[in-house]
């Protein structure tokens, strides 16, 4: 199991430039997170870029979202095609979907799941990629009294690719979200990103 | 001059060009909600109910009526917007002619989106190109940045008393609208300062001086006159979008014109391109310049007028030219774009070819590789002494 630092994960954020694509069910909150990312990056003085790639706009409906963190401005309009890291917050998706396409061999692929990252290769036949799980939903539901899986998975992020200190994180959450939401709101959602960062499991 | 700059935010395009009208705080603003517009009008509403600006905000049932109203209201005498996409601006269409007609200073921010049918909600230019004849200055947007920069400007476009045409200013639909990006603005104060006070020319409410606007003009009347009067104003528009853009530079930094080459000095092949597939195609050249391959590229910004003589001179020394339209014109030699171009480079010697290329229709995405085999096409056209055929080439277009 190799989950901290930042040395593992020089594949996915090499060269400046990290694209990450989230793929999710429509209320999970995956636009959001993909949003959020993009916005602790400007925290960190990097360039950002982050979206959804919009379809029917259904609960439930599969659903796509990216987001870029550069050190270069950002210049490309286009769907990320090579993503460095994969963040899955739905596991009923990799039944159905893809989710690895276009991603290099050592890419990051982050899943909400009970299952331990060698459970769920042998359940789903996953092969390549460097996985991750951690429970985001059930850490969602204890910590914010919602199912809604996208900030842990943000916690869980952090701790893979130390894109960003968790601190700066669970400052941005006191700011922004103390802004949108009361205090009870915003201290669940940062108990969630702490666990989901404690949490988090490799292979 | 005091250039203040705010920090860099991360906002959506719609964001963006939600806080340049807050900045503008206009006397009315009368819009209809449309995706992929519709957060734009989401958040004036808002800000109108926190009194974060003075605007009387009119909801209307249409976009018909949203045109109608600010039609209304600004020839009533007050500094009038609205914002719209795809059906709604088709909806308008009537009235964008009456609009630039009457020479009324309205500024609309248009979020572009595919026409139906089928309906398709995704980003193209099919609704502002097929406006392209109805008498608006059409400034096209690359970026967060610039659906806010061009914006503040288009009030002052629209505005002088040079020009007093309608302005309408885009940004692709959900690929800047509802994407996250970066933005920095100017402080409140230097806006307000920038666009100067509203200035009414013959308003309706003025009862000292009764006017009628919009009468029945027939065949022994002005009409055709009042036709010549709206070209001779657009003719205007050139200087005035330079000189508005010039002082905007002092203000913020940001340097904008007719349109942006980039890398075109030695360029022996270029495309042409609108919108945000621009910053895709800076990459590919880019990466092609990094080959030794003489690729370069144009921006365009200013549609309408469009800058014919200004292109004929920047594209005069590139052997090949690739104009990228998201959009087309049906039964025509190429899209939108083309058909400017290719006609402003006729009377270039040596004239260039010219090629038409589609792409992005609907919303299909269009990847750095699509556009390399743009190039790839320019490239081999350059090498053969022959012209190459005109046909329209797609770009990632599925062919099975």
């Amino acid at each position: 199991m190799s989950t901290t630092g930042t040395s593992d994960t020089k594949g996915a954020t090499g060269a400046g430039l990290t694209e990450i694509r989230w793929h999710a069910r429509g209320g999970q909150g995956a636009v959001t997170a993909a949003k959020m990312v993009a916005e602790l990056a400007l925290g960190q003085g990097k360039h950002f870029q982050a979206f959804p790639e919009y379809g029917p706009e259904r609960s439930g409906a599969p659903i796509v979202a990216f987001t870029r963190v550069s050190d270069e401005p950002i210049q490309i309009y286009a769907g990320v095609e090579h993503p460095g890291i994969v963040v899955v917050l739905d596991p009923s998706l990799l039944g159905t979907i893809d989710v690895m396409r276009g991603a290099p061999p050592d890419a990051v692929l982050l899943v909400n799941s009970e299952m331990t990252p060698t459970e769920m290769r042998g359940h789903y036949a996953l092969t390549g990629g460097r996985l991750f799980t951690v429970a985001a939903t059930r850490i969602a539901t204890e910590t914010i009294r919602r199912p809604i899986p996208n900030t842990p998975m943000v916690g869980a992020l952090t701790r893979i690719t130390g894109l960003f200190p968790i601190e700066n994180v669970v400052e941005f959450l006191r700011e922004d979200f103390g802004k949108k939401f009361p205090p009870k709101v915003v201290e669940g959602n940062i108990n969630a990103i702490m666990r989901a960062y404690e949490e988090v499991k490799g292979e | 001059m005091s250039a203040q700059q705010t920090e860099t935010l991360a906002v959506t395009g719609n964001e963006a060009a939600a806080e340049a009208m807050r900045q503008i705080n206009p006397d009315v603003v009368c819009a209809y909600p449309i995706t992929p517009q519709t957060e734009v009008v989401q958040l004036y509403a808002q800000m109108v109910a926190d009194g974060k600006v003075t605007s009387e905000f009119v909801t209307v049932e249409s976009e018909h009526s949203a045109m109608s109203a600010v039609i209304g209201s600004t020839a009533a005498g007050a500094r009038t917007m609205t914002a719209t996409s795809s059906q709604g601006y088709a909806l308008m269409w009537e009235l964008l002619y009456v609009a630039s007609s009457y020479r009324l200073p309205i500024v609309m921010t248009t979020v572009n989106r595919a026409l139906s049918g089928p309906i398709n909600i995704h980003c193209d230019h099919s609704d502002t190109m097929g406006g392209r004849d109805t008498g608006w200055i059409q400034l096209y947007g690359e970026d967060h940045q610039q659906a806010y920069d061009n914006c503040i400007q288009a009030v002052r476009i629209a505005e002088s008393m040079d020009v007093r045409l309608p302005v309408t200013h885009m940004y692709d639909g959900y690929v800047i609208s509802g994407a996250i990006g970066p933005l920095v603005m100017l402080p409140d104060e230097q806006v307000q300062e920038f666009i100067g006070p509203f200035k009414a020319v013959n308003p309706l409410l003025d009862i000292n001086r009764p006017v009628t606007v919009g009468p029945f003009d027939g065949l022994h009347g002005w009409y055709f006159e009042h036709k010549v009067s709206q070209n001779r104003a657009m003719d205007r528009a050139f200087k005035v979008i330079q000189d508005v853009a010039d002082e905007f530079a002092e203000l913020s930094g940001r340097r904008y014109g007719m349109f942006e080459p980039y890398r075109l000095e030695d360029a022996q092949i270029a495309v042409v391109v609108v919108g945000s597939t621009a910053g895709t195609t800076r990459m590919v050249v880019d990466k092609l310049r990094a080959k030794g391959v003489k690729a370069g590229m144009i921006r365009t910004r200013v549609f309408r007028p469009f800058p014919h003589a200004a292109y004929a001179k920047a594209l005069e020394h590139v052997k090949v030219v690739g104009i990228m339209d998201r959009a087309d014109s049906f039964g025509a030699q190429g899209g939108p774009l083309f058909l400017e171009i290719r006609a402003a480079l006729y009377d270039n010697d040596p004239r260039p070819q010219v090629l038409p290329f589609i792409y992005g229709l609907g919303g299909r995405d269009i990847f750095p590789d699509n556009i390399e085999q743009a190039f790839q096409v320019l490239q081999e056209a350059s090498r053969e002494n022959k012209r190459v055929s005109t046909e329209r080439r797609y770009l990632n277009l599925r062919e099975d």
